[in-house]
């Protein structure tokens, strides 16, 4: 069995559980098991390098240090927010040895050698798309996916590693079509979602999510797919107030790309969490789900 | 790029913190023409760039788009010139709190400050308690009150935060980093 280390982060223990809910079994479907950062914290996310550069880099090298001393190798960390504050903390270090002096003396780990990679859940389901691919029980024939990639996933490119094309990706599409479904076309896949402007300038928030689903929906898009808690949680729970504002008509759902590719595999929606969505997502579900009616 | 006879230069600053010398942008406006915040503000990215070229530092503390970036990359992406602006408006926001942390507007300091406790107390993000602090700092009070019983209902919001073993790694980098309590 393939081991891979984990790094889940906050989000993923709260508003968002249903992406480490089913990322945690599709993985285990895949026979690869997880192995979380013991003790791990917080990565700083979108605050920590408002506060200064050095905050922003140690807080995210606590967690590569610990992983480094476990034994990991390669870490996933499937929300967008983490990974981008875990590689560009990597990247940081890596090109200033100064910095990189520093931050071993703030983590009091002078052993600390900056050796993990850090990998998001489409270069990890991208590196492992055979395996994904002969793991697929319920083809998602027909279905119309539109790949919503938003900011830290492929960009910058210095700190993604250019694992994808910042400005033209593919890999969202391939994982997709792996499992059966058909990527649309469309123009907003890239666009930020206003990620962390959520509490603090939500009309913001609801300009730009019901710009992305209406464009989403003008492509014939079914379903709309991320990889990023703060995207999710952006373009699901806020579409209530999108509808209010007139921003938008009818409902869009909204799943994580573990979401649909544990459909896929044939994992029952609920084990997914597919019943912690604001939008329901029964359009899909009921399609595809190989044990129906488990969800509302 | 030092300057031997006189202060440091808001120019200098910036090169100093992240490399980059601002004087390279030649104002083609490809930022600005990128960004999801540009139409909700006066001040854009390409604005910011030539203030902070200039060593106009009272210019770049009334632009409002430096408060305003979502640091979605888009910008530092597309930059034909390697200016990178989402790292030169990062370093620009450090500096300008470093002297005049009230620049920022309220929910925004809120936010953040309430975040980065949260971090500090727990070492993670305790999302409810996130929101309360967000609320008791100046966030809009009412908005969004009547979400937490549908967060609630779905399992996605604890009532308890979970607590690190090692919590006072955590607190020996904010420390060091110059990160005291309020």
């Amino acid at each position: 069995m393939a081991r891979i280390g984990y790094f889940p982060g906050c989000s993923l223990h709260g508003t968002s559980r249903e992406y480490d809910e089913s990322l945690r079994a599709l993985l285990a479907a895949m026979e690869t098991s997880v192995e979380e950062i013991d003790d791990w914290s917080c990565c700083g996310a979108s605050s920590a390098h408002q506060g200064g550069r050095l905050l922003g880099v140690a807080l995210p090298a606590r967690n590569l240090a610990r992983a480094e001393a476990q034994g990991l190798a390669e870490v996933l960390a499937p929300c967008a927010a983490c990974y981008s504050r875990l590689a560009a903390s990597r990247h940081e270090m890596d090109r200033d040895p100064d910095l990189a002096a520093k931050v071993r003396l703030v983590l009091a780990r002078e052993d600390f050698r900056n050796g993990v990679q850090v990998k998001n859940l489409l270069q990890v389901l991208r590196d492992r798309l055979t395996d994904l691919k002969a793991a697929v029980r319920v083809p998602l024939k027909d279905l119309k996916v539109a790949c919503y990639y938003g900011c830290l996933l492929v960009r910058p490119p210095e700190v993604t590693g250019g694992f994808d094309d910042p400005e033209a990706p593919s890999s969202m599409e391939e994982i997709c079509r792996a499992l059966g479904a058909t990527p649309v076309a469309w123009n907003r896949r890239l666009d930020c979602c206003g990620a962390s402007l959520s509490l603090a300038r939500s009309p913001s928030v609801i300009r730009l999510g019901s710009t992305i689903l209406q464009d989403a929906r003008k492509a014939g898009a079914e379903v709309v797919v991320t990889a990023c808690p703060m995207c999710h949680s952006n373009l699901d729970f806020r579409q209530q107030a999108m509808r209010h504002r007139g921003a938008l008509e009818g409902e869009m759902p909204v799943l994580f790309l573990s979401e649909l590719a544990g459909l896929a595999l044939g994992l029952p929606p609920k084990v997914l969490g597919l019943h912690r969505h604001f939008v329901p997502t029964g359009s899909v579900t009921s399609r595809f789900a190989a044990a129906a009616g488990e969800v509302g | 790029m030092s300057h031997p006879h006189g202060p440091e230069t808001l120019v200098d600053r910036v090169h100093r913190q992240t490399g980059i010398n601002i004087r390279r942008c030649y104002q083609c406006g490809k930022c600005s023409a990128g960004c999801p915040m540009a139409q909700e503000t006066t001040i854009r990215p390409h604005d910011v760039m030539r203030m902070a070229a200039q060593d106009d530092l009272e210019g770049v503390r009334q632009a409002d788009g430096l408060w305003y970036c979502l640091t979605c990359e888009t910008c530092s992406v597309r930059c034909p010139n390697q200016c990178d602006p989402a790292r030169v408006l990062d370093a620009l926001r450090e500096i300008v709190q470093e002297d005049h942390p009230e620049d920022a507007p309220r929910p925004l300091r809120a936010f953040h400050r309430s975040f980065l406790d949260q971090v500090r107390s727990h070492g993670r993000l305790f999302e409810m308690g996130l929101i309360m602090a967000f609320k008791t700092r100046g966030g809009p009070l009412f908005a969004d009150v009547t979400t937490a019983p549908g967060m609630l209902s779905r399992g996605k919001l604890h009532l308890a935060p979970t607590r690190i073993r090692h919590l006072e790694e955590v607190r020996r980098i904010f420390e060091a980093c110059g990160q005291r309590e309020d």
